[in-house]
């Protein structure tokens, strides 16, 4: 069992849970995610390492509401316990000193990319980073990010908070203006990972996106996970997550993180967030 | 040959109705009654040269526990059954017993064997009812500590022999929930989890400690275990890593290995979606690839799921089906349908990236290969569509890497799996043994639980020098 330390609302519907699991926390590198099942019916739901403190022993997860399972996650207060915990799975980011590196978080991608800046800004690199989200109330970890980053950027889709429009916006910008880049680290949702390794494409600067397809077991023993890479069927969970984004076969993995949306659907209509939900009216 | 003897036949197993047992996930064999099991105990001649012990991988004293049987003296049959084997439950259901003991009885020389697996379970089963005692917990008695890797079957056996010889034992299992593909993979209706689980007591009892949620190779390595105080270590984490066909077509949505389609269901109890939340989604039409165990698992499954058609795809013919006779009859006596001779070539998809249909094609039996059987060739033109929504690949699983990829000095073969002794379960590396499907690449119950014994026997041996 593993218990929450510390839980906060960091946007409507995006959640931050400190937990105690010693052992994970200890081993977790950035890059890496960990499964959780809340319960005895519940999924098994992957979610990347926001943050760890292997001292405090402490892994730090950021995850939004989506379906009935992260929502009913997001009931969860300080003191309950996750009943199953697993970790820390897929392999860790390369970090290494590469020069300049642009690091780009879309939406709650921003919570997985931290731990990734923060490392290549240990690694002596200098840092671009390009933040993103719908508006200014969704926007996370604009503080923690601009102390790890040499230079911030900031887009949203409504011009609330920083430039109106995308973070691709600014990294084609960047790209124009002939800003030397030697390494891209984009997590976000899969449209925003596409589009960036679209933009990048043809200046041929090294791109590399976290993938998050649907997992089951997260130990390379179901395929549920399976991503085309170049001509190669990958497992995400263990050859992954992080491939590069150039080579990603994205329209089969938009297609595939479909699969599910009906039952999700039914899933949220069975449960009590279709109709009157009484944890959240508590908030 | 005693005339009565001969003139009893073989007792049938009572089970559920076809048309019923494909509306539920209920135990499809339900077990011999105590009439029947002494009517079948008493076919045994009780042979002066028993041979069917020659055909079990873990040496059970077979016709000791049936003579005990026959005495109603079913207190002492079990007992000499789990003198080898400690999960007889299990494998009274799902060993293939016509390829182990019961091809070797000297009574299917002539007529039909004794019906030693279902004996085994009757045995297993009586137990069960009667109030469960406490068994001996030497625990830590030795002083030494042992990790096992992995809690299917051989990681089980090995845990429980070695805290029988005083060892203190910790299993590290990577999944939720210890039992390994008898768990996630063997459906509820073939092995109700039920009797995994009271096994899974039962040797906790001996005080092993089993720790789930475990990735060794991501929380801890081999040689940290060694470093924190584990004497030697046993590694059983089994074939679990899937093989697709390298079609096209395979990353559509509705391809399913077997794996995850078994676990959705088994594991994460997908039939019951949504009041458990894993999902788990079929359609009309299902087609599963191979005719092993896991194959027959699946295409079963899938009816009980609600599909109107589920498929077996087999490239050879029917007696080269590697399933368990009786997994083979069940599945057609539930409307299986058996496309046989028969490989995909390709899988089609609609514009939404769904499965639509099955391109095969037909193969006829050519020379036999060097495994003696007849090698499938293709029949040139003989393309054909089915229509379809779902796919199962179950056409066997490697060896998962993530235990080799971080032990370096732990020497494998060329398709993955740890090279390790075959009497031993020593490994290339000091203190560090192995067995069960992550040496031998999938194979059976009892196979595993035979290397888990053996390899527990040399780790004592190990430990005691
Ligand atoms: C659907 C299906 C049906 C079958 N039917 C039959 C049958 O009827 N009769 C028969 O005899 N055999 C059958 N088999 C085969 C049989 O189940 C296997 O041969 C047997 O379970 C192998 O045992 P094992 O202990 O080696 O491995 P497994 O049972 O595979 O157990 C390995 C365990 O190790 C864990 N593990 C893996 N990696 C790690 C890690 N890094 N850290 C921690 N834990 C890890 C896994 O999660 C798993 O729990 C079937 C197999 C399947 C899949
Ligand atoms: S999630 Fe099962 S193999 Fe990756």
């Amino acid at each position: 069992m593993f218990e929450i330390i510390r839980k906060e609302t960091l946007a409507e519907g995006i959640k931050l849970f400190e937990v105690a699991a010693p052992e994970i926390a200890k081993k977790a590198e950035p890059g890496q995610f960990i499964i959780l099942r809340k319960d005895e019916r519940g999924e098994r739901i992957p979610l990347t390492i926001a943050d760890f403190d292997r001292n405090l022993g402490i892994l730090v997860l950021i995850f939004q509401e989506v379906g009935r399972s992260t929502k009913e996650l997001g009931c969860m207060e300080v003191g309950d316990k996750i009943l199953d915990l697993a970790g820390p799975l897929g392999r860790a980011s390369e970090i290494e000193e590469y020069g300049r590196v642009v690091c780009i978080g879309g939406g709650v991608g921003i919570a997985p990319v931290y731990p990734i800046t923060r490392a290549l800004n240990n690694a002596d690199n200098e840092v671009i980073s390009i933040i993103g989200a719908r508006s200014a109330d969704q926007l996370i970890l604009k503080d923690k990010m601009a102390e790890i980053s040499h230079q911030l950027y900031i887009a949203s889709d409504d011009g609330t908070i920083g430039q109106k429009g995308f973070v691709t916006d600014v990294l084609a910008k960047l790209l124009a203006d002939e800003v030397k880049i030697d390494l891209i680290v984009a997590i976000g949702p899969l449209p925003m990972m596409q589009a960036v390794s679209e933009v990048s494409r043809p200046f041929g600067v090294k791109t590399t996106v976290s993938m998050n397809p649907i997992m089951v077991d997260g130990t390379g023993m179901c395929g549920a996970c399976r991503v085309a890479v170049g001509d190669k069927t990958k497992f995400a969970c263990v050859d992954g997550p992080e491939f590069d984004g150039h080579k990603v076969d994205w329209d089969l993995a938009i297609k595939r993180s479909r699969m599910f949306l009906a039952e999700e659907k039914q899933a949220i209509e069975h449960s009590c967030f279709g109709g009157e939900c009484q944890c959240q009216k508590k908030k | 040959m005693s005339k009565e003897k001969v003139k009893i036949e073989r007792q049938s197993m009572p089970h559920q109705e076809a048309a019923e047992r494909i509306q539920n996930f209920s135990e499809v064999a339900l077990g011999y009654n105590e009439e029947q099991a002494l009517l079948e105990a008493s076919r045994c001649l009780d042979c002066k040269k028993p041979t069917c012990m020659e055909g079990c991988p873990v040496e059970v004293d077979i016709p000791v526990f049936i003579k005990h049987i026959k005495a109603k003296e079913y207190q002492m049959a079990i007992d000499a059954i789990k003198m080898k084997n400690n999960l007889p439950a299990i494998c009274g259901r799902v060993c293939p017993q016509e390829n182990q003991c019961e091809k070797h009885c000297v009574l299917g020389k002539k007529f039909t064997p004794v019906a030693i697996g279902r004996l085994e379970r009757f045995a297993a089963d009586w137990e069960f009812k009667q109030p469960s005692e406490t068994r001996e917990n030497n625990k830590g008695k030795s002083g030494k500590k042992v990790a096992v890797v992995g809690s299917g079957p051989a990681g089980l056996t090995a845990a429980a022999d070695l805290a029988m010889f005083g060892y203190q034992v910790t299993v590290f299992e990577a999944l939720h929930t210890a039992g390994g593909v008898l768990v996630y993979g063997i459906p509820e209706f073939r092995l109700p989890k039920a009797i995994v689980e009271r096994e899974i007591q039962g040797i906790k009892q001996l005080g092993v400690e089993i720790r789930t949620n475990m990735v060794v190779g991501a929380v801890n390595t081999i040689d940290e275990l060694m470093k924190n105080g584990f004497d030697a270590v046993f590694i059983g984490t089994g074939a679990g890593l899937p093989n697709f066909m390298q079609i096209p077509g395979e990353n559509l949505n509705g391809v399913y290995s077997a794996n995850e389609f078994l676990t959705r269901t088994n594991l994460m109890k997908g039939y019951l979606f949504p009041e458990y939340l894993t999902p788990i989604r079929i359609g009309k039409k299902v087609a599963v690839i191979g005719a092993g165990n896991v194959a027959m698992d699946s295409a079963r499954t899938a009816l009980r799921l609600g599909a109107e058609e589920s498929y077996i795809i087999y490239r050879r013919s029917d007696k080269e089906m590697p399933a368990r006779g009786e997994e083979i009859e069940h599945a057609r006596e539930e409307g299986v349908k058996f496309r046989l001779l028969t490989s995909p070539v390709e899988i089609i998809g609609d514009e939404k990236g769904w499965v639509k249909a099955l391109k095969c094609q037909r193969f006829e039996l050519g020379e036999a290969d060097e495994s003696g059987r007849r090698r499938p060739v293709a029949i040139p033109g003989s393309e054909y569509e089915m229509e379809m929504d779902t796919v199962v690949m179950a056409i066997g699983q490697g060896p998962n890497p993530l235990v080799p990829r971080t032990t370096p000095d732990l020497q494998l073969n060329r398709h993955g799996n740890i090279i390790a002794d075959e009497t031993s379960g020593q490994t290339s590396k000091k203190g560090v043994f192995a067995g069960g499907d992550i040496v031998t690449g999938a194979a059976t119950v009892i196979q595993a639980m035979g290397a888990g014994k053996k390899a527990a026997r040399a780790i004592h041996e190990y430990l005691s020098n």
